[in-house]
Order: C-alpha cells, then sequence, then structure tokens
C-alpha cells in the first residue's frame, strides 16, 4: 500500500460521493425538487442533532457497516456475494424464530444464542449458491442474486404463516420479549449492534493486515491460479469458506436489526440494505476502516432520506440514484488509474 | 379436472408470461456473446417499463413501445461506457447500473403520476389472432393468440440464430467473446462490436419492460420486474447461449409461472408465495443440474483490452 | 537472387509508454527470398512483423507493397495487400471450427457449405490438409500451426511472415516448415523468417537482418556468415552463449530425492493418460532434463511429481522441501499485481521464518525480500514494487530467488528461460549449475532442445506420455528422432 494510493483511496471515494450527490441535485432540478431545500434537510435529518445522528445515522450505519464487511471479505477473495439482502432477511428471520422462544432466558444468554442463530442462518443461506459454485461451478452471482427474491417471498410467507403475530389481523410476527431486545444507549435508539459492528471491522482488519490467512483471501481473489500452483492454497475451499462467513455477516445484521430496532419482524424490514452496502464496499476501497466511514455516510443519505420526504417531499427511492452515481463514478475512477498504470509498465 | 379450457388457458399464459423473458434474455445473449455480462439488463427493463407506461399515456401503445426500446437503450449505454469503455468490472457496473434505474423510475414515476398513481390504467395490447391458425388445437390459442410482441419476439428467435451462424459479423462477435485478443489479431474491431452488442441487448431488455407493461400486467408499479432480468441472465445460461436453447428455458419459466393459475383453476389451495418463489428455485436446480459440461464464451466477463 | 522488392519497411520508430521498441528498423523482402529476421527475446523482432501486418501502426517510417507506400490500418488491410502473418503464439479461437477460424481472419462468407467447400479447396491447393468441421480447440500443436498458415495464406499472400515457427517442433517437423517456407519462396513469394535461433538463419535463409534493442546492427546475404559473427551481432558478446558442458556427476553415494514409479497422470481435460507408466530416479546433485514437443506428457509428468497435479497410479516419492517453477510467471508463478515481497510470501507459505502460529511479521519478510532482491540482482524499485513492473527476465530472477530460498531438496522447471534475453538466459542457467552442485536434485523441461542438451547430465524423452531416457552421449539428431517415437 503506497502512501500516494492511500490519499487518493480518501480523496476518491470522497470525490465520488460528492458526484454522486451532485447528480443527485441536479436530478432533484430537474423533476422539480427544489435542491437546496431537499439537500438540506438530507443534512439536517443525518447529522441536524446527537439524536439525528445516533439514532438515524448510527443505527443504520450498522447494517450497512456488517453485510458491506461481508461483501468486502467476499470480494478479496474473488467471490461477488451479492445475496446480502436474502441473507439478512434469513438472519431475521431466525432471530424472530428463536427470539421468540427464549423470552424467559436471561438477556446475557439470549441475546449471544439470538444473534449467533441470525449469523448461522445467514451462512446457511448462502451454503446453497456456495455448494453450486464448488460442484457445479455456477456463477455465485446469480445464485446469490435469485436468493434474494426466494428470502423475500420467504418473510411474506413467514409472517403470514408460522411466525405470524397471535392475533393473526397484521403480516408481522410477534413482538419480540424484552430480554432478547439489545440495550439500547440511554436518550437514544442506539443499540449494542453499533459496538458488534465495530468489533468486526476491526477483527476484520487485523485479519487482514497481520495474518496468512488475510493475505490468503487476497492471494486467491487476485491470482487464483498463482495461489494454487505456487501457493499450494486450496483456492475453492477457501473461496466457499469466504462465501459462508460474507452470508453469515450479513444474516447476522438481520438478526441486530430485528432484535435492535424492529423488535419483530415484517415485510420490508430492510429498505435495500443489502444492495446499499455494496455500494458502501465499493467506496470504501476494500478498506475495514474505510467500511466504517463509508457506512455512516451512507447511513446519513437514508436517515437524511427520511427527512427529505418529510421537508421537502421527495421520495426517498431518489437515494439509490445517488448510490448508484457513487459506484459508477468510483468504478470510472478504478478503471481509469488501473489503464493508466498499466500503460506505464508496459 | 383438467379440461382443455384450462390447458389452452394454461399454455396461452404460459407464452404470453414468457414474452418479455425472451425478449431480454435473447438481448442479454447477444451481449454475452460478446463476452459481456450485463446485470444492468434489470434495469434497462425497469427503465423500459416507465417509459412504456409514459409513452402510452401521452400517445398509445406503439408509442410507449418505441419509447421502452430507446430507454432500454440509453440505460445499457451507460453501462457500456464503464464496462466496455473504461473497462471497469462488469459485475459491479450492471448492479450499479440496475440500482440506477431503480431509483430514477421510482422518483420519476412518483413524479409523472403522483402517489396515487396506483390506480393508473394504460391502454393494452391485446391478442392479435393470426386467422387460421389460431385455431389449430393446442398450439393455435397458445402461440397464434398473442399480442403482437409476442410475434416480435418469436420471429427475434430465427433472426438471432442466423445472425449469429450465417453472417461474418455473427462470427467476429462469437469471436470476440472467446478471445478477444486472437479476435482483434484477425482485424474485428472489439469494442464496436461489444458496444453494438450491449446496446442491442438493452434495446431488447427495454422492449421486454414495454411489453411487460403493456402486453401483460396492464399498469406501472414500482420494481414491478421483480428479477426478471436475472432470471433472464439465468435463462441465457440454461439455453447455452443459443437461441433455441433460450426460446425453451423462457417458455418452461412462463409454464412454471402460470402454474399458479391452473393450481387456481382447479380449487387447489396452495400459498402463493410458492409460486412467487418457483420460478427462481426452479432456476438454480436447472443451473445445477444443467450446467455441466456447458461451455460458456470464454472471454465472458473479462474486460477485453 | 535478387527478385522485386515486395514489401519494404523503411525508418520504423515505434514506442509503447516509456520503452522504445524499435528505433528506425527496416528490412526489404524480395520475392523468391527467404529473409531471417533475428535477434534475440527482446529485440523487437514481433514488433515490427506486428508492424509488417497492420497490427499496429508504427510511430513513424515508411511501409511500400510492390513500391508503392501504403498505409496499413488493420491486419485485414494487410491481408489485402497480401501480407500474411504466421503468429508465433497461436490465434486460432478453441471454440470456432477450423473452417470458421479460416473465415474470420480471410473474411469470408459464412454459408457452410460454401465455405467447407472453400477451405477444403485452399487446404488442398496448400498441401497442408486440414478437417474444416473439427474444432480447433481439439487439434494437436502441429496441426494448429497448420491452420495458422493456412490463415495467413487465405488471403492470397505474396509475403509470408513467419514469427518463430520452429519453436514448437520436433527437429524434423522444424525441417519440413523450413522446407515448405523455401518451396513458397521458389514460386515467387518473399519470406521473412523471423527466429532467434542461428543456424535457422544460417542453414535456410538467403539474406539476414539483425535487431539488436530495436535497431538494425546487420543486413546482408547469409553467405560468407559464421555463428560467432551473428552471435556478436545478436548480443554484443559472443561468450555468452558459451556455456560449460554439462558437469560429470560428482558426488559419491548421492541420496535418491526423487523416485517415482509406473507414474500415470490424467489429462487435465479429463480425456486419457497424459503420462503413461513412467519411471524416473534422479539423484541429489544431478540434472534432469526432459525432452518432448508441447503435448507429449512432459509438463503433466512434471507436474504430478512436484505435487501440482493428481497422481492416477503409480508411485511418487519426493523429498521435500520441493521448488517448483511454473512455465508462465505472470499466472502461475507471480501475482502481477501483488508486491514482489507478497509474492514472495505466497510462494514460501505457512513454514517461512516470517509467519508464526497463523500471523505475518511484514517487516521481517520485507526485510528478506531486499535481501534476496539484492542477492540475486533483481532489477526492481523495491520490495514494494508490483510484480507486474518487473520485466520479464527480472520476474524469472525473482521467482527463481523465490525457489531457492527454500533451500529446496529438488526443483522442477517447466521452460524457466521462455522469453528471456540471452544474459538473462545464462543467469538462470549459472543458479541452477550451481544448486546442482550443492548438491539440490534439478528436473527440468524446455522446449528448447539446445538448452535441453546443454543443462542435461541425463536426459529423458517423453514421447506421447511414455517416458524413455536417453543413452548418455545421444546426438541432437537422435534425440530428435526419439522425440518422434523413434527408436531410443
Amino acid at each position: 500500500m503506497r502512501a500516494d494510493s492511500r490519499v487518493a483511496g480518501i480523496l476518491l471515494p470522497v470525490a465520488s460521493l460528492g458526484a454522486g450527490l451532485a447528480v443527485l441535485a441536479i436530478f432533484f432540478t430537474l423533476s422539480g425538487y427544489d435542491p437546496a431545500a431537499a439537500l438540506g434537510a438530507m443534512f439536517r435529518g443525518a447529522f441536524g442533532s446527537w439524536y439525528a445522528f445516533s439514532s438515524g445515522t448510527l443505527v443504520r450505519a450498522v447494517p450497512l457497516m456488517l453485510i458491506a464487511l461481508g461483501f468486502t471479505l467476499g470480494l478479496r477473495a474473488g467471490v461477488l456475494n451479492i445475496g446480502g439482502e436474502g441473507q439478512f432477511y434469513l438472519g431475521a428471520i431466525a432471530a424472530t424464530w428463536i427470539g421468540l422462544k427464549l423470552g424467559s432466558w436471561p438477556g446475557v444468554i439470549a441475546i449471544p444464542v439470538m444473534l449467533a442463530v441470525a449469523f448461522v442462518a445467514g451462512a446457511a443461506w448462502v451454503a446453497v449458491p456456495a455448494w453450486l459454485r464448488l460442484r457445479f461451478g455456477v456463477l455465485e452471482v446469480i445464485s446469490t442474486l435469485l436468493l434474494n427474491f426466494v428470502a423475500e417471498t420467504l418473510v411474506s410467507f413467514m409472517v403470514q404463516g408460522p411466525l405470524q403475530e397471535s392475533q393473526h389481523i397484521y403480516p408481522q410476527s410477534d413482538q419480540l420479549p424484552t430480554a432478547v431486545r439489545l440495550p439500547v444507549l440511554p436518550g437514544t435508539r442506539l443499540h449494542l449492534g453499533i459496538v458488534l459492528a465495530l468489533s468486526c471491522c476491526v477483527l476484520a482488519w487485523y485479519v487482514f493486515r497481520r495474518t496468512m490467512i488475510g493475505f490468503e483471501l487476497r492471494a486467491v481473489g487476485r491470482g487464483p491460479r498463482a495461489a494454487r500452483v505456487t501457493g499450494g492454497l486450496r483456492v475453492e475451499r477457501i473461496g466457499a469458506g469466504a462465501l459462508l462467513v460474507s452470508g453469515a455477516l450479513a444474516g447476522l445484521a438481520g438478526g441486530v436489526e430485528v432484535g435492535g430496532v424492529s423488535y419483530a419482524l415484517y415485510p420490508n424490514l430492510s429498505p435495500g440494505y443489502g444492495f446499499t452496502a455494496i455500494a458502501v464496499a465499493l467506496l470504501a476501497r476494500q478498506s475495514p476502516v474505510g467500511i466504517v466511514v463509508s457506512a455512516i455516510l451512507f447511513g446519513a443519505l437514508e436517515a437524511g432520506a427520511g427527512a427529505m420526504q418529510r421537508d421537502a417531499g421527495v421520495p426517498p427511492v431518489a437515494v439509490y440514484v445517488a448510490e448508484a452515481v457513487t459506484i459508477l463514478a468510483v468504478l470510472l475512477a478504478d478503471a481509469v488509474s488501473s489503464r493508466r498504470r498499466d500503460v506505464v509498465s508496459a | 379436472m383438467i379440461d382443455a379450457g384450462i390447458i389452452d388457458g394454461f399454455l396461452g399464459a404460459a407464452v404470453r408470461i414468457a414474452t418479455p423473458l425472451l425478449l431480454a434474455a435473447l438481448g442479454e445473449m447477444l451481449s454475452e456473446r460478446g463476452g459481456v455480462i450485463n446485470l444492468g439488463v434489470e434495469g434497462a427493463m425497469l427503465t423500459g417499463a416507465l417509459a412504456a407506461a409514459i409513452g402510452a399515456s401521452a400517445g398509445g401503445t406503439w408509442t410507449g413501445l418505441a419509447a421502452s426500446v430507446v430507454a432500454g437503450l440509453l440505460l445499457a449505454s451507460i453501462f457500456a461506457l464503464a464496462a466496455i469503455g473504461a473497462r471497469a468490472d462488469q459485475i459491479i457496473a450492471g448492479t450499479a447500473t440496475t440500482l440506477l434505474a431503480v431509483g430514477v423510475t421510482g422518483a420519476v414515476y412518483q413524479a409523472a403520476f403522483g402517489s396515487a398513481g396506483a390506480g393508473l390504467t394504460l391502454p393494452t395490447l391485446g391478442a392479435s389472432p393470426i386467422p387460421g391458425l389460431a385455431k389449430v388445437p393446442l398450439a393455435g390459442p397458445a402461440l397464434f393468440n398473442q399480442p403482437v410482441t409476442t410475434y416480435i419476439a418469436l420471429l427475434a428467435v430465427p433472426l438471432c440464430w442466423w445472425f449469429l451462424f450465417r453472417t461474418r459479423t455473427g462470427l467476429a462477435l462469437r469471436a470476440v467473446g472467446e478471445s478477444p485478443e486472437h479476435a482483434r489479431a484477425a482485424g474485428v474491431p472489439v469494442r464496436r462490436l461489444q458496444f453494438a452488442a450491449t446496446l442491442t441487448g438493452g434495446a431488447f431488455a427495454g422492449l421486454a419492460g414495454g411489453t411487460l407493461v403493456l402486453a401483460q400486467v396492464g399498469t406501472f408499479a414500482e420494481r414491478m420486474t421483480a428479477g426478471r432480468g436475472f432470471i433472464a441472465i439465468a435463462i441465457v445460461v440454461l439455453g447455452r447461449w443459443h437461441p433455441v436453447g433460450v426460446l425453451a428455458a423462457s417458455l418452461l419459466f412462463g409454464a412454471a409461472t402460470a402454474l399458479q393459475f391452473v393450481f387456481q383453476a382447479m380449487g387447489l389451495a396452495v400459498p402463493y408465495q410458492l409460486f412467487l418463489m418457483l420460478p427462481y428455485v426452479l432456476t438454480l436446480l436447472l443451473l445445477a443440474g444443467l450446467v455441466g459440461g456447458v461451455k460458456a464464451p470464454a472471454a465472458l466477463g473479462r474486460p477485453a483490452d | 537472387m535478387t527478385g522485386a522488392p515486395l514489401l519494404q519497411l523503411r525508418d520504423i520508430h515505434k514506442r509503447f509508454g516509456t520503452v522504445q521498441a524499435l528505433t528506425g528498423a527496416g528490412l526489404v523482402a524480395r520475392a523468391g527470398e527467404v529473409h531471417a529476421l533475428l535477434g534475440e527475446n527482446g529485440a523487437g523482432k514481433t514488433t515490427l512483423m506486428h508492424v509488417a501486418s497492420g497490427m499496429f501502426a508504427p510511430d513513424s517510417g515508411k511501409i511500400l507493397v510492390d513500391g508503392s507506400p501504403r498505409r496499413l490500418r488493420s491486419p485485414r488491410d494487410a491481408r489485402t495487400a497480401g501480407i500474411g502473418l504466421v503468429h508465433q503464439h497461436f490465434t486460432s479461437i478453441p471454440a470456432l471450427t477450423v473452417a470458421e477460424n479460416v473465415a474470420l481472419f480471410a473474411g469470408w462468407h459464412v454459408r457452410p457449405r460454401e465455405l467447407v467447400a472453400r477451405v477444403t479447396a485452399l487446404t488442398e491447393r496448400l498441401n497442408l490438409p486440414l478437417d474444416p468441421g473439427a474444432r480447433a480447440g481439439s487439434l494437436p500443436v502441429a496441426l494448429l500451426q497448420r491452420l495458422e498458415i493456412v490463415k495467413a495464406l487465405a488471403g492470397d499472400a505474396r509475403v509470408l511472415l513467419l514469427d518463430e515457427p520452429t519453436g514448437v517442433l520436433a527437429p524434423s517437423e522444424a525441417e519440413e516448415l523450413l522446407a515448405r517456407a523455401r518451396a513458397f519462396a521458389e514460386a515467387g513469394g518473399a519470406v521473412v523468417l523471423i527466429t532467434h535461433k542461428l543456424d535457422e538463419a544460417l542453414r535456410g535463409a538467403d539474406r539476414v537482418t539483425v535487431l539488436r534493442r530495436g535497431l538494425v546492427v546487420m543486413d546482408g546475404p547469409v553467405a560468407g556468415l559464421g555463428a560467432r559473427d551473428l552471435t556478436q551481432a545478436m548480443i554484443g558478446d559472443a561468450t555468452l552463449l558459451e556455456e560449460p558442458s554439462p558437469a560429470a556427476f560428482l558426488i559419491e553415494d548421492a541420496e535418491r530425492r526423487v523416485h517415482v514409479a509406473g507414474l500415470e497422470v490424467a489429462r487435465e481435460s479429463g480425456l486419457g493418460m497424459a503420462v503413461k507408466q513412467a519411471s524416473l530416479g534422479i539423484r541429489a546433485g544431478e540434472i534432469v532434463t526432459v525432452a518432448g514437443i508441447e503435448g507429449s506428457g512432459q509438463r503433466e509428468l512434471l507436474r504430478a511429481i512436484a505435487g501440482v497435479l493428481p497422481v492416477f497410479r503409480g508411485t511418487r516419492e519426493v523429498s521435500r522441501p520441493l521448488a517448483f517453477v511454473p512455465e508462465d510467471r505472470t499466472t502461475e508463478g507471480l501475482i502481477p499485481d501483488l508486491s514482489v515481497t507478497e509474492n514472495v510470501v505466497l510462494g514460501l507459505g505457512r513454514s517461512a521464518s516470517w509467519v508464526r502460529r497463523g500471523r505475518l511479521d511484514w517487516r521481517a519478510a520485507r526485510g528478506r525480500t531486499a535481501a534476496m532482491i539484492e542477492e540475486f540482482g533483481v532489477r526492481t524499485s523495491g520490495p514494494d514494487a508490483r510484480a507486474a513492473s518487473l520485466s520479464g527476465g527480472n520476474q524469472q530472477k525473482l521467482v527463481i530467488a523465490r525457489a531457492l530460498e527454500r533451500e529446496p531438496n529438488v526443483i522442477i522447471a517447466e521452460n524457466p528461460t521462455r522469453g528471456l534475453d540471452v544474459q538473462a538466459a545464462r543467469a538462470v542457467h549459472d543458479r541452477i549449475r550451481d544448486a546442482a552442485a550443492r548438491g539440490v536434485a534439478v528436473l527440468l523441461y524446455s522446449s528448447d532442445l539446445d538448452e535441453v542438451m546443454m543443462l542435461g547430465q541425463r536426459i529423458v524423452v517423453m514421447t506421447r506420455g511414455t517416458l524413455r531416457e536417453a543413452r548418455p552421449g545421444s546426438s541432437r539428431t537422435e534425440i530428435g528422432s526419439m522425440m518422434l517415437g523413434g527408436a531410443a
């Protein structure tokens, strides 16, 4: 990691986000919304107060951090898991199911159990694509993607069926008992998940930078043939393992969301966290530290989107535009800079 | 009891549902034959759908269809500039393009039709039966009593086949998808061909979205494509990148989705979510079962220099 | 025997990024003549031919066809101008058929029946029979080269450019090829034979042009020139090519380091056996070289012994630590995007001194890498440089340095000097001989028969999966004949 590339590593994402916001502003103007009012409302909703920051921005940053970390882990090993949304939902389903059963347990035990179940559920959901990839060479991009839709449908099925609340009126689960609800920072809605997410990022940073397995992931991702022939690494196993952990992290995010924010399961629990997390990861350029920053930025976008709708009448789905433009900008910058590097070394 | 009427209805529904999938898949097949995998096909389909809705409410069904083609083309050009022009990672560029489309269509839809757009009604393409052929038992109602867009889709199959296997440009495109470096050594303009194939794919996908709105559902709703674009990608794999295979796979999907109507007509109570899941699960099963030994274009996903 | 100048390249300059590949280079190809373009790896021969065949445009200079200036904007233009290039690295597309490949390169229409008839007519006219319906990917190497030639001549070429055509052929096949080239010239065409092999130029050509670092240093008739003159022109120091002959085997009671018996290895495609019942023993300090035309199973043999490919049947005992030097350094030996240090870490694995209980000490790794760079004379900006920024020769030095860092008992190498210039190749050879002198057992395959003979104390030959050992003192011709299945 050369020093100058680290500077570029910070400037570039910031510039890309700036580009994304600029395009969003133009888009607003073209669609008849007041860009200044909209962007202003967005900023206030995200950073305007301690409450806004902690309970709006940071709360939304948590699942983004976890899923983006999972995506990055996979990317590092050369596997593209874009099924984070579906794995999130499976984690949420599993957490809800077990959480409803653990009401009489002390929280100190119940919460870790619930989160562990969510973690495993996420891994189980991605195990099918992992196996299809290992055994049949099926592109994990397609299989993880397809399972997103199955997961969403599964949630709908669960909350209208086995997990439906006791009155059988609404398509949602019962509220989770207090024992399994994540402790919250007093005065805010910021829950323990933030600690979990940050710890995972720190752990990932250590693994990537200081351990042999972290290096092996990178070798497998950047040069699978050389990794196998020269390094003697079991490339397929490492890839499958990375895929499983990446799914598990997304599942964990689902469990955390259920246990810390919604306290229940219902359809559309995720406002597209799985896809936004891809943008978060790309912006962070595979750096766990960058993921923390990037997740907060995108959490701010999402939190601000709500305020944008209230105050300026802009539909929150427009935030996707900013996210997508950001991704495209990062991609272009990456492609251009690597092309320049190739020419120099030719 | 299953009577002839139900079967006719089932077959007809299967073909009608398969049509947008077939269109999108044929387009994606062309793009992938050139070595470019375009995940933005879902976004192109969605954008085409919205453009069709806007165009149709402004000027009727044909305006809507034309608008859908243009919209798909435009969206695919964004992807093509990133993936082919700037040689960015194709998967991520495609995903980003779809995200972009989701955002843009959601916002534009609300701006154009207001938040009470649920009641939007559009002029639709009714069935245009082909005289004589439409009366043929079984195949008649299924194949020849369909909206015009289905006929376009069905005609596109032999056209694509002829293009790929009987023309020099088609041969060049296949060569590009296998090995862009060798194709370049043969004098083939690699990037230009990839652009052309991918943009054509986008146009097809846009038309698929238009078909979805104007010949099937009859209205527009946010995210209405629900992954059909991605299923189209799977269809291309299942169909082994061959027009006839793509046709077969699309019909299979149409049939699987149409199955729910059969069950409804027979009065069987099966949770509807099962049918919603069926196409996706079926895709996965088939991908696993049939992928062994299938050869994708060798340079698929790799940026050409 | 001077005919009309069919193709003239004058004062060609070409630069790629910071590298000046050609400086005022040129040559004249005359009808009826075989013209050798000689130069070591990296001298610019292929670049000059790519300019001549329209692959890229020169920065400056003139191209004249039949005396009139032409601009060749693409390979199609060159084809129309009557210039056909047979590439060094085959350009056929494996998934397409022979006929489709010809159609693609010649720009012909694709109506199947007409196409097949046309291709059959062409191959018959050229006396290079090929099955038009066969998939190019299923053809053996010799037929693939035939396809390359057919593609080059499909457009009625009058100037035939052959880029290093004999590299993949057995000696007698190479002779046959040179004879065909001569026949083409005698029929009125011009042939430019690009090669780095002196004897081919001396035997097969009428005129020779020598390129060194992008400049023409010699141009004239072959008659009267000797190997020394050419070597001197090519690399400036003839002595580099004079290597010590393989030392007599000295170590008494040397222990056995490699022992395979009845070894069978399946082809990577899964269809059939690449190695059939091979038995071989190598002792400490021995250098055993393997000769064989490409596709004879030598690759599978070496890789199975190195543990990279699974053994189907038979016994394999190899004394560890083992170092494997793969043929393709940019996809199998190194990871180009990673730094030099990271590549060293990759090659040494978990048993390296800087790995303790799964934790990596990067500072130690970087320090040791810097020492290795120094010791082996690898030219690079430092241990953090991207591996892709090193030249081919330095990349190979790095790979060898890394292999030796393991202090291996056995080194197995595939084509370790491929693509390297004479100096770098010599350096690699010296390292290998040093290692053997210190007791390392070496098993090495090279597609260059001269290298096989120069390095090997014992020579084994692979023919269609069967391994046979050559008698001590076998001549080049004898080994060449064994390669084609002749008697030992």
